[in-house]
Order: C-alpha cells, then sequence, then structure tokens
C-alpha cells in the first residue's frame, strides 16, 4: 500500500511525470553549460525568458481550462484580437488601451464560456469557432494591416526592466505566482479542480459548476489578451494576421509536458512554467547547435508524445 | 436450442458468473431475472460473444460455440436489443433497418427504391407506418425500439436477448412490443427477456431463470411461480421463515409521530416517476422501496434537484423550494449519498480533505479564500467521529476502500448539519465491519433528529433500518407500510405487488 513496498521501477514511473519536467529542465541547462558556448550567459537567458513570458501566461489560462477537462484553441486568436484592439484606443493612453485589449478576451472568454457551460459544446469544438472567427474580426478589426505603436509607455513595457529583470518577465512571474495561489488556496480553485474531477460528482455536491466554467474561459481568454498586449508592446508593432499563431499549441504542450493531465481534476502550475521553459530551452539548443527549425518541430512532437505516455502510465 | 452449460466468468476479485445454466428451446420466451450486481448483464455478454467464459460451454443447436466478437455471435444468429437504442440517430429509417445488409445495385449503388419499399414492408408488421426516409432520431422512443427489434429480427435471428426493451416505452408501445414478442415466439424464435418489470415477464414468458451473486438459483416454468416467491428468490430471502436476529447495526424503531419536515409532491419527468408523493419526519428513517427500475434512485435524485422534473414540489419546514437544483436543495439542508459513489461521489484525485470539505468550501472561506485552520477542524472533526481510516488527510480518496470512501462522502454532508439526508444505497460494495458502523451511524443520527431516507437492496438492512417504507413500482408510489408491517415478508409482498 505504501510508497516503499513498491518495486523500483514503479516508484520511478510514478515520480517520472511528476518531477521529469524539473530534472528535464536542469539536464538541458547542464547541457548547454558544457557544451554550448554562450548560453548560460546573462544576455541569452534574458532573451530566453523574453521570449517564454508571453506562451507561459497563455499557458497558465490553459491550464486552468485543462483542469476542467476542456481546452482553449481561442487564445492565440484572442491575442490577434487584443493586438489589433490595441492601437485603436491608444489616443487615450495606455491604460484605456489595455483596458480595452483586455475587454476582448472577457468578450471571448464569455462566449467560450457560455458555448460550454449553458449550450453544452464539447470545449474543442466551441473554442475552435472563436480560433476561426476571432482572427477574422481581429484582421477587421485593424483593416488587415499592421500598425506601428508609437505610445513611449506601452514601448517602455515591452523594453523596460525592473529591478535588472524585464518586465514582461516580472509580469508573467507574478502572473504564475497568482495562478498558482488561485488555484491552491481559494475557493474557486478548488471548486475547478472538483469540477474538472468528476463533474457529476461537483454538480450533486452543490457546486456552482457553471459560473466555476465560465469563470474559467474568461480568465484564460484574459490571459491571452494580456499576452497579446505583452507581445505587440515587445515588437513594437501591431500584427494581428501574425501575432499568436499556434500559440494554442504551444501552450497545450507546456501544460502537458508539465504534467497537468488532459482528463481534468489536476493542474500543475509550477510544471506548467517547467514545461514552458523546458520548450523553449530545447529550441534554442536545438537552433544553437544548427539543427533547423523543423528538426527542432520533430524534437518537440518526441517530447509531447513522452511526457502524454508518462501520464498515462500514472493513471493505471 | 441454446443450452448453456456450467458458465463461469471471472474478473480480478470477484465471481461474476459461477456454474451458471440455461437452457432455452426454440418458441420459448424465457425471463432472465435477478438484482443489481447478479450477473445478468455478464451473461448476455458471454451469449453475445462479448466476454469469453472462463469455464463452461455454450451450445447453440446442440454444437458448442465460442464466440471471439459480437460480430461473430450476431452471424450464428444471436441477436441483441438493449435498453438504449444501439442505432445511428441521424441516418434514415430505412437505412438504420438495412445497415450492413443494404440491397446493391450492380456498381455498387445502393439500390435505395428497394430499400425503402422493403423497410415500409418490414416495419408495417411491427404496427410502425412512417416515412421510412426520415431520420430515425425524428421518431418517439418506441419506434425506434421497434426499429431496432424489427432490424435484430430481419437478420435471421435464432435467438433474440431482449435487455429490458420496454424501460423507455409508453404503455402502448408496451402492448405492441409485447405483440411482436408473441409473433416471433410463435415464428419459433427463442427469446431471453431481461425486465424488472413483473406483470411484463408474467405475460410473456413461459420460463424463468433467476440469479444472484452470480449464481442461477432458481429454473423453471414461470406459471409455477408465484410473485412473492420469484422476489424471494430474488432477494434471497426466505419468505416462510423470515426470523430477525437483529444482524444489522441498527437498534430498533424510532418515534415517528412527530410532523413531517418534508413534503414531496407530485415528483413527475416523463418515463420515470409518475406522481410520487411522500412525506419524511425528523428523527425517522424513512424506507424507498422497490425493485431496481422501480424510480426509488430517480425519486432520491429529484428531490435534490438532481434529476429535471416535468412537475412536483418539495417543501421542507413549510418552506416551498422554488427551484429545484443541488445547490438549492443544499442550501435548504437536504443532501443525497449516490448510489455510484465512484461516479458521483468522490473526486478520486483531491485528497480526503479535500472531498469532505467539497460542499463546505463557500462556507469555510472569506473573501474567496479558503480557510485551512477551519478546513482542518472539520477534517479532524470527521475522521475521529466516522472513524476514516487513511494515511493522511491529505491521501487520494481514490487509493481507499470503500466503506472509507463512503464515510468520506458521508462526512461531506453532514459538516454541512444537514436538515435531511438521503442514502442510496449506503452500505453496498463496503466490507462489513464499515457496513455496521455505517448502519449505527445512521441510526445516531437519525435519534438524533434528523430526517433520513433510506433506498436499500439489503432487505435485511433495509427492514431493521426503515420505520416506515414507501413502496415504489414502476415509477409510482403503490403503498406506504408502517409500524409492524415492515418486516420482510411484507415488504416483499408488496415489492411483488401481492396483498400481504
Amino acid at each position: 500500500m505504501t510508497d516503499l513496498a513498491l518495486p523500483r521501477t514503479a516508484r520511478l514511473s510514478a515520480a517520472l511525470p511528476q518531477y521529469g519536467v524539473y530534472a528535464a529542465v536542469l539536464v538541458l541547462l547542464a547541457f548547454n553549460a558544457v557544451f554550448t558556448d554562450n548560453f548560460l550567459t546573462g544576455a541569452n537567458l534574458r532573451t530566453q525568458l523574453i521570449q517564454v513570458a508571453p506562451v507561459l501566461i497563455v499557458a497558465l489560462g490553459m491550464a486552468m481550462v485543462i483542469g476542467t477537462e476542456g481546452v482553449d484553441l481561442s487564445v492565440g486568436s484572442v491575442m490577434a484580437l487584443s493586438a489589433a484592439a490595441l492601437p485603436l484606443y491608444l489616443g487615450y493612453g495606455m491604460w484605456p488601451a489595455i483596458a480595452m485589449a483586455l475587454l476582448t478576451g472577457v468578450v471571448v472568454g464569455a462566449v467560450n464560456g457560455l458555448l460550454v457551460a449553458v449550450v453544452g459544446l464539447q470545449p474543442i469544438v466551441a473554442t475552435l469557432a472563436l480560433l476561426v472567427g476571432g482572427r477574422g474580426l481581429a484582421l477587421v478589426l485593424a483593416e488587415g494591416r499592421l500598425k506601428q505603436i508609437e505610445n513611449a509607455d506601452l514601448l517602455a513595457l515591452g523594453s523596460d526592466d525592473l529591478l535588472g529583470i524585464p518586465v514582461v518577465v516580472v509580469i508573467a512571474g507574478l502572473l504564475s505566482l497568482a495562478v498558482g495561489l488561485l488555484v491552491s488556496r481559494t475557493t474557486y480553485g478548488r471548486q475547478l479542480v472538483a469540477v474538472g474531477g468528476n463533474r457529476a460528482a461537483a454538480t450533486l455536491a452543490g457546486l456552482p459548476v457553471r459560473r466555476v466554467l465560465l469563470g474559467t474561459y474568461v480568465l484564460c481568454a484574459v490571459l491571452a489578451a494580456l499576452a497579446g498586449v505583452l507581445a505587440t508592446a515587445r515588437l513594437t508593432a501591431s500584427d494581428p494576421s501574425a501575432i499568436g499563431n499556434l500559440m494554442e499549441l504551444s501552450a497545450i504542450t507546456a501544460v502537458v509536458v508539465g504534467g497537468t493531465p488532459l482528463n481534468g481534476g489536476r493542474i500543475r502550475v509550477l510544471g506548467t512554467v517547467a514545461g514552458a521553459l523546458l520548450m523553449q530551452l530545447l529550441r534554442a539548443t536545438l537552433i544553437s547547435h544548427n539543427l533547423s527549425d523543423s528538426t527542432a518541430q520533430m524534437v518537440q512532437a518526441v517530447i509531447i508524445l513522452g511526457a502524454v505516455y508518462l501520464a498515462r502510465e500514472r493513471r493505471r | 436450442m441454446l443450452d448453456v452449460r456450467g458458465v463461469s466468468k471471472r474478473f480480478p476479485g470477484v465471481l461474476a458468473l459461477q456454474d451458471v445454466s440455461l437452457t432455452v428451446a426454440p418458441g420459448e420466451v424465457h425471463a432472465l431475472v435477478g438484482e443489481n450486481g447478479a450477473g445478468k448483464s455478464t451473461l448476455i455478454k458471454v451469449l453475445t460473444g462479448v466476454y469469453t467464459p472462463d469455464e463452461g460451454q455454450v451450445l447453440l443447436d446442440g454444437a458448442p460455440v465460442s464466440f471471439g466478437s459480437p460480430r461473430e455471435a450476431q452471424n450464428a444468429g444471436i441477436s441483441t436489443i438493449y435498453q438504449e437504442v444501439n442505432l445511428v440517430p441521424l441516418m434514415s429509417v430505412a437505412r438504420n433497418l438495412f445497415l450492413g445488409r443494404e440491397p446493391m445495385l450492380p456498381g455498387g449503388l445502393i439500390d435505395f427504391g428497394r430499400m425503402h419499399r422493403e423497410a415500409a414492408q418490414t416495419l408495417a408488421r411491427f404496427g410502425i407506418t412512417v416515412d421510412v426516409r426520415r431520420p430515425l432520431r425524428s421518431l418517439g422512443l418506441g419506434a425506434q425500439q421497434m426499429v431496432a427489434l424489427a432490424r435484430a429480427v430481419a437478420v435471421d435471428a435464432k435467438l433474440l436477448i431482449m435487455d429490458e426493451p420496454t424501460s423507455s416505452l409508453e404503455p402502448r408501445e408496451v402492448q405492441t412490443l409485447e405483440a411482436v414478442v408473441r409473433d416471433l415466439s410463435a415464428q419459433g424464435i427463442a427469446i431471453i427477456y431481461v425486465s424488472h418489470r413483473l406483470d411484463e415477464l408474467y405475460r410473456l414468458c413461459d420460463r424463468v431463470t433467476v440469479l444472484r451473486d452470480g449464481r442461477g438459483v432458481h429454473s423453471g416454468k414461470l406459471a409455477d411461480l408465484d410473485r412473492l416467491h420469484l422476489v424471494s428468490h430474488m432477494l434471497g430471502r426466505d419468505p416462510a421463515a423470515v426470523s430477525r436476529e437483529g444482524l444489522t447495526g441498527f437498534e430498533g424503531h424510532h418515534d415517528t409521530d412527530a410532523e413531517p419536515l418534508v413534503s414531496v409532491r407530485g415528483l413527475t419527468r416523463r418515463h420515470v416517476l409518475h406522481d410520487v408523493s411522500f412525506d419524511v419526519r425528523p428523527g425517522e428513517v424513512t424506507g424507498l422501496g422497490g425493485l431496481l427500475g422501480s424510480g426509488r434512485s430517480e425519486t432520491a435524485k429529484a428531490v435534490v434537484g438532481a434529476l429535471p422534473l416535468d412537475s412536483g414540489t418539495v417543501t421542507i419546514g413549510g418552506r416551498r423550494l422554488r427551484r429545484l437544483n443541488p445547490a438549492a436543495a443544499i442550501r435548504a439542508g437536504m443532501v443525497l449519498l449516490p448510489e455510484d459513489r465512484k461516479a458521483e461521489g468522490i473526486v478520486p484525485e483531491l485528497s480526503v480533505r479535500e472531498n469532505i470539505v467539497l460542499a463546505a468550501l463557500p462556507r469555510i472561506s472569506r473573501f474567496g479564500l479558503v480557510s485551512r485552520k477551519r478546513q482542518d477542524r472539520i477534517v479532524e472533526t470527521f475522521m475521529q467521529r466516522l472513524r476514516i481510516k487513511a494515511a493522511s488527510p491529505e491521501q487520494p480518496v481514490g487509493e481507499l476502500s470503500g466503506g472509507n470512501q463512503q464515510k468520506v462522502l458521508l462526512a461531506r454532508w453532514l459538516c454541512l448539519h444537514p436538515r435531511l439526508l438521503l442514502l442510496d444505497e449506503p452500505t453496498r460494495g463496503i466490507d462489513v465491519g464499515a457496513k455496521a458502523e455505517v448502519q449505527a451511524l445512521v441510526d445516531e443520527l437519525a435519534r438524533d433528529g434528523l430526517a433520513v431516507v433510506l433506498i436499500s437492496s439489503d432487505l435485511e438492512e433495509f427492514v431493521e433500518g426503515a420505520d416506515r417504507v414507501v413502496v415504489l413500482r414502476a415509477g409510482a408510489v403503490t403503498g406506504e407500510l408502517t409500524g409492524d408491517e415492515v418486516t420482510e415478508a411484507g415488504i416483499m409482498a408488496a415489492l411483488a405487488g401481492e396483498q400481504a
């Protein structure tokens, strides 16, 4: 019954999906420290963290949605919508513009949530509709054009430091902490996990299942909208046709590699952070060793399969 | 025609079928009955090739057969109709009827003209006249069931297995179905008929096999067995020698003169519940009695708002609940320990602690933040009081034994201080020790003034636990037993539909 009674291999296979992702990050860092020139330098690590920040922010929301046994495919389109909305309101200053950009997230999230929780559509179908429609709407808002960002405040958000750390990274870090606390310490967070773990039991226990689902989709979309704002600030231009492309897949990868099971009931926030870092470091490593992007993609695929396989073992 | 000889089937930890034998002659309608877990579905799955028996033989027309898949069984002439219609709802009626054996034109195209003509003819024999080009789902459930039946028979079936075919049908549709069954048996098709509706069985079936706990406990002519004896075989109790030995954790009955706390009136849901009304008094255990499929679990679910209703009201403490949903019911103090602990009760990955406080979260939170201290206090209190055995409160509840899982669920409700506790099979699948503990706890709670509703297939538990029994049959209340009438014999008579 206890862990000690398990054979060594069983203990290993129980520990791997839980801690494997952290080990993999460390292994990769160690590998690069030895074999890659100029990898463990401040400048490079800084670049890596800046690049991973938007993915991580989106993945945090994705982890919560996946925790409800759902998935949100519309996050990339939400980034595009938020990026398209941003320049339209920059005339009123940075904060109103950001507020409007985040509002697009609230709206899309509410639509997703209503389709899933009230209408009862499959999450993959409901959010697929917004994946397609959202980007279309973003292009209409932006009149199909890329717009340079001239607002100094917003540009500073993308390039400034806070205590020597890029603002974007600080925001991603704080959000990770916030989502971690939200999931583990609040009523909403615990209800969220229960809804994902056993929807029928949660309903019978009188949990506000619909409200929890709705809230989760809204949160996920707002985080995606924020990622859209930060990516735009970083890019110094609003480009709704390119921003957030395939972001849903990167986010799902980070979540799954981080050990959050796709069938809900468990959310690993720290694992998601490590998952996003792992995928980022992996790509950087492969590219710095002159492997092509297409090779990098194939390696990523192997990592994803491995992560899902390990998670499957654990469920037995 | 069909000869099942000494079939056994083992699953990890359970012997689902033990030396079961069954013979069915051509043209015979054979009733297969038994309570939940008696082994009926396992036997059917053996006959239809879903499972391979571990021991024993199945002979069809005198030759031993062994089916590797449902398809092989079908090719051998065994057709099955399940409770739910297993067809393609979006395809037309005719296509469903001919699925996989469509009449063909040269060149591999379906001969739709001929298919529609033949489909209409076939269905007319079953009393159905519809446009066969309509999608199947546009038909009523009864008509869909008929299409399934027509399809099953059309594939040259020798043996037809019908697993609760009438559970979702209207009375008129049941009549048509019964006529079809008689017609088929007249054509020499052997039929195994599974149903919990005794009226139907007695109208249709020639012989009966009763399963209990995976064994065949009785086989013979149905006409020779009266209802009381049939039910006593199913439940495993001898109606003549009902001895009261006090084997349960219940200690005698409680006072029953208090004013009703909860009044349930006119619960109705098409095909499921028909005008169910009863009262529950505080300090008393009210039993909801009935065979499987009588609507007892559905009634319990309806009271706490977990089953949508067409009409009906629930009043607690004089206040009528305006909206019936689980959250509102819990706020009003009504909680249900569901029958299916795994599917509807526990959240297996969450810890014992989190499962206990799940429903209480809003009450122990401030500004949306859960107080760990209050959680720990509740968890400690109830783990002690209910003697929940877990490595620690942080152990995932899925790793606990059934009895301890059940106690966790009880703790989840008791920490809310409910006024009405509905228990659906509270001791099913838990070990003897935990069973007595749960029974004693229920007894104590009733003594302390809680209103309790008990559903149990364990007749002993039911008789000793319930102070009053509301008898349900086919989704309707057919009687009420109080005081001295609550005996095994009395309950069995009421379940069987005979006067005690």
